[in-house]
């Protein structure tokens, strides 16, 4: 056989880097300027809610009329508002419930809407029936049917929770449902079918994997949508009951003292806004570098 | 000696719907349409025809990785058309398929061995010491280094690929082989390197091939018969040798006649023999002979009655209305 | 004077590992009603050769690191981008591999060889319509009038093929480049699309430049070939001696591998290995590591092109002798 000649080649052809296809996207991910800088920024409200015992040791709910309403300064970083509660505290325990809000909707979203847009995309039978019902959850404005389940089920960091899990995972499932339905046709698949695999074997193998890229993007934006949607929420006296605290109600309180003591409306919106820009960067990186890769391979 | 794969009537439709709302079946899109096939042990049969004329369709049907519409697959003698997945699975060691694309064949996130592995694995293999040494078998078997068992196929060139590709096809030691068209997306060289290892590895291990593809000089040189197809039928089908030097089908004489003749000083020879038009749409193949837009001898039966495919001589069956009326049949022969 | 004149051109990459040279050297002249055909495989460079001479590489990352194009006497590295665009089309056409991403599905293939025209000459609209027609009717569309009025999914692959031929030719280009351009085609409609050419060819005193892997397609329609690996020319010959008497090993190896309708091979012979990745090339001939007539000298510097004859050059330094055995 003239595989031997082959055979000796080999070394002079490819360099061989030992590489789980894993690892060079990872490579490439921390080179990306972009990824990192969000990473930062989203790495600061990560490091708050993470550390929120030990730098943010004043209870937040504690009332102290005396010191109501201090701008920003030597005693209290960020101020106080109008019943003397730290807002550094306020903030950073906010922090701590907006994290941990955005982590599980978007673990519900990766369990459920993975399980839908999987069953959808594989199964033909399935498709129009989970898709119909996904259609009509996907037609209402996300914000409106957040508010309105939560108003049903009443106002709770919990229901919120749900709330905003039901309204995003009927898009997580449609981009599921998009890369499961162009990779069962790839040969490698039909590869597994010819030799005699079964249906879970193949979508735990070989399809679900290689979907994994962009439901990843998509679930780095989503959590920037949680936060934000759960602020809206908050805001509107329809997320965590006060007074625990969370940036959204904050803001809501301290709406009416715009001008006197400004500080309370406007903090919790920076850390808003680095916590969205941040992970919206992280997206945006982490689109750049999985999805252009995933194209030319397929 | 009974065929190892044969076919009766298989056909392949694939309904087009249309309709806003209730999607109905407004027209079928014809791949396969009728085909009868013997595929006999050892023998590797050549499936050539161009552009949606079902070939590739035709090789998947018969090893029912596409299901068909109609008609029936025997595999060994066994009916094989109905099996559900259960039953088929056992089946599905003895049948196999090679694909044209070596890069979306392989899945990009297993190593090569987990890749050769897998196959077994579904049959119940452990990911032991024994399982291993196979695995090892087959890549020495393709003419792999064993170096390649951890590396991942994008560190691989196209050709070797496609190796990664037959090995995995072989490892359950299958009798039947859909090679659907394995060497068309590789260089001119390296096509070579992979023709020759599928001719060894056929006699070594006793394989039978169906060998799809729409290069006629490399069909011919792997093949011991071959099949034309054309808009999902078969319209001839003989031993290599007469097929190239007596074809009977027009359309078959026009295929020889456009592929390229290596020598310049012999060009311009073919050109009396020129197709005119285009392959007409799979959706609405013409009335009568399939064939009849483009052929330089149609007759007004054409029109209206579809050929059958008829034997002509041993071995040699043509569906040309031409081949059975004996004063006109126009006789062609290479020079 | 020739028709397009290249020396020494060379064609580097900046990529993650440095700069890479895509083609290096090449050195080939074309005259008006030739064919010349360029074969290789992937890798060898034939592409970036036809996308330097029509300045199409963006110059970041590509850069022209050496050599010189002259088509019709003007140097066209050194062209400003202005002039570039009035040479393309009306001085040098070119016609890709794909003619369904070639073609903008959103416009008429009538609009779209309007559009040519209006780029290069000034007529009116209906002047513009007539060029069309009859550049429809040259590549044998039938009722180019209606015709005109097609969007590119209408059309089969092959009749796509001849719009794109018929949009570079609307100018009256002298020389076409197409870059294989019956790849994509199945093989009876290939033969068809080969003979428009040839037509054009003898019709409208052309000179091609046809590219391809495919050397079937060489010996149906060029004059002369020139043979690339790995970025450089390895042989140059009128097409006939080519097929005769190959000279590089590369060139036999290829002629020896493709199986052939006419003879009956009982096992082809294969080129062993693969190309080397253009960052990790041996110095030395690049053909080296597969090559079955390869001594220690190989490896030492690249052969030169030389010339064997008048009109047939190789690089290889046992060309001679290997010719004599």
């Amino acid at each position: 056989m003239d595989s031997g000649p082959a055979e000796l080649e080999f070394d002079a052809e490819i360099p061989f880097t030992r590489e789980h296809p894993a690892w060079a996207t990872l490579k490439r991910l921390f080179h990306h300027r972009l990824f990192l800088f969000g990473l930062g920024l989203f790495g600061i409200i990560l490091l708050a809610a993470a550390l929120a015992p030990w730098i943010a040791p004043v209870d937040p709910t504690k009332l102290a009329m005396r010191f109501k309403f201090r701008p920003p300064g030597a005693d209290f970083a960020f101020g106080t508002d109008n019943f003397g509660r730290s807002l550094w505290s306020r903030v950073i325990w906010g922090a701590q419930l907006s994290v941990i809000i955005g982590f599980s909707v978007v673990a519900l979203n990766a369990v459920f809407g993975t399980l839908i847009g999987a069953l959808a995309g594989y199964f033909r039978t399935l498709d129009n029936g989970l898709m119909r019902v996904n259609d009509a959850l996907m037609a209402f404005p996300a914000i409106l049917l957040a508010i309105g389940i939560t108003a049903v089920l009443g106002p709770s960091m919990l229901d919120a929770i749900l709330a905003l899990a039901i309204v995003y995972i009927p898009r997580t499932a449609r981009i599921v449902r998009s890369s499961v339905i162009v990779l069962r046709e790839m040969e490698y698949v039909q590869a597994a079918v010819a030799a005699g695999a079964g249906h879970w074997r193949i979508l735990r193998r070989h399809i679900l994997p290689n979907a994994m890229a962009p439901l990843i993007v998509q679930l780095s934006f989503l959590f920037a949508y949680a936060v934000l949607s759960e602020a809206t929420l908050s805001f509107l006296g329809l997320g965590a009951v006060p007074p625990t605290p969370t940036w959204g109600n904050i803001m809501a309180e301290g709406r009416q003292y715009m001008i006197e003591a400004p500080w309370i409306i406007t903090i919790p919106g920076i850390a808003l806004m680095i916590t969205v820009m941040g992970l919206n960067l992280l997206g945006d990186g982490l689109r750049d570098v999985l999805d252009p890769r995933l194209r030319i391979q397929q | 000696m009974i065929p190892l794969v044969s076919a009766a009537g298989l056909t392949k439709h694939y309904a087009i719907t249309g309709g806003a709302f209730l999607r109905r079946q407004t027209s079928a899109l014809r791949a396969v349409d009728g085909v009868d096939l013997d595929i006999m042990p050892g023998e590797t049969l050549g499936l050539v025809g161009e552009s949606g004329c079902g070939k590739s369709t035709l090789g998947r049907t018969l090893i029912r990785l596409i299901e068909p519409t109609d008609g029936t697959i025997l595999f060994d003698g066994a009916d094989i058309t109905a099996l559900d997945m259960k039953a088929m699975r056992p089946k599905r060691r003895t049948m196999q398929i090679i694909f044209q694309d070596p890069y979306g064949a392989l899945n990009p996130r297993m190593s090569v061995e987990d890749i050769i592995m897998e196959p077994l694995a579904i049959h119940g293999a452990k990911g032991d010491a024994a399982t291993r040494a196979l695995v090892a078998d087959m890549l020495r078997l393709v003419g792999l280094p064993q170096r390649a068992a951890s590396r991942f196929p994008h560190e691989f060139s196209g050709g070797q690929r496609q190796r990664v590709g037959i090995a995995r096809a072989l490892a359950l030691k299958p009798r039947f082989v859909v090679c659907d068209e394995p060497v068309s997306a590789l260089d001119v060289s390296v096509q070579a390197q992979i023709v020759n290892l599928l001719q060894d590895l056929q006699a070594e291990l006793g394989l039978t091939y169906l060998f799809i593809a729409h290069d006629l000089s490399v069909v011919k040189h792997i093949s011991d018969r071959v099949a034309v197809m054309y808009l999902g039928k078969i319209v001839e089908i003989a031993d290599k040798r007469t097929i190239y030097a007596a074809p009977q089908h027009p359309y078959t004489q026009a295929l020889i006649a456009a592929v390229p003749v290596l020598r310049p000083q012999d060009r311009g020879r073919g050109r009396r023999t020129r197709l005119a038009g285009d392959i007409p749409s799979a959706l609405n193949p013409p009335a009568g002979c399939r064939f009849h837009t483009r052929c330089p001898h149609v007759m007004p039966i054409c029109l209206t009655l579809e050929p059958l495919l008829r034997t002509t001589a041993a071995g040699h069956k043509v569906a040309c209305h031409l081949t059975e009326s004996p004063e006109e049949t126009h006789k062609w022969k290479r020079k | 004077m020739s028709l397009l004149e290249l020396r020494g051109l060379t064609t580097a990459f900046q990529t993650a590992r440095g700069e890479i040279s895509a083609i290096e050297d090449i050195s080939f002249e074309l005259n008006a009603g030739e064919i010349l055909g360029i074969v290789g495989e992937s890798g060898s460079g034939k592409s970036v050769t036809a996308l330097t001479i029509m300045g199409l590489l963006p110059q970041p990352p590509a850069r022209i690191a050496a050599g010189s194009v002259r088509f019709a006497g003007e140097e066209l590295t050194t062209a400003s981008p202005n002039r570039m665009e009035k040479i393309r089309g009306a001085g040098i056409s070119m016609v890709f591999q794909e003619p369904m991403t070639s073609l903008n599905p959103v416009f008429t293939i009538g609009e779209q060889i309007m559009e040519t025209v209006r780029a290069h000459e000034r007529m009116s609209t209906s002047g513009q319509r007539e060029r069309a027609i009859e550049m429809l009717d040259r590549v044998g569309i039938p009722s180019a009038t209606k015709r005109l009025n097609d969007y590119p999914h209408q059309l089969s692959g092959g009749q796509r093929q001849r719009v794109m031929i018929a949009m570079s030719l609307a100018c009256r280009p002298k020389l076409l480049i197409a870059d294989e351009p019956t790849t994509a085609l199945d093989v009876t409609i290939q033969a068809q699309v080969l003979d428009l050419l040839m037509d054009l060819r003898d019709e409208l005193g052309m000179a091609i430049m046809i590219i391809t892997h495919n050397m079937g397609v060489i010996a149906e329609v060029a004059d002369r070939v020139l043979v690339m690996y790995a970025g450089r020319i390895v042989e140059q010959s009128p097409a006939a001696d080519l097929f005769d008497a190959p000279q590089h090993p590369y060139t036999k190896g290829l002629l020896a591998c493709v199986p052939t309708l006419q003879q009956d091979r009982h096992r082809l012979i294969a080129i062993p290995g693969s190309l080397p990745e253009p960052a990790r090339r041996p110095p030395g001939c690049r053909f080296a590591s597969r090559c079955t007539y390869r001594i220690e000298a190989c490896g030492t510097a690249i052969p030169p092109l030389v010339m064997q004859r008048e009109d047939r050059a190789v690089a290889c330094i046992r060309a001679d002798e290997l010719v004599a055995s």
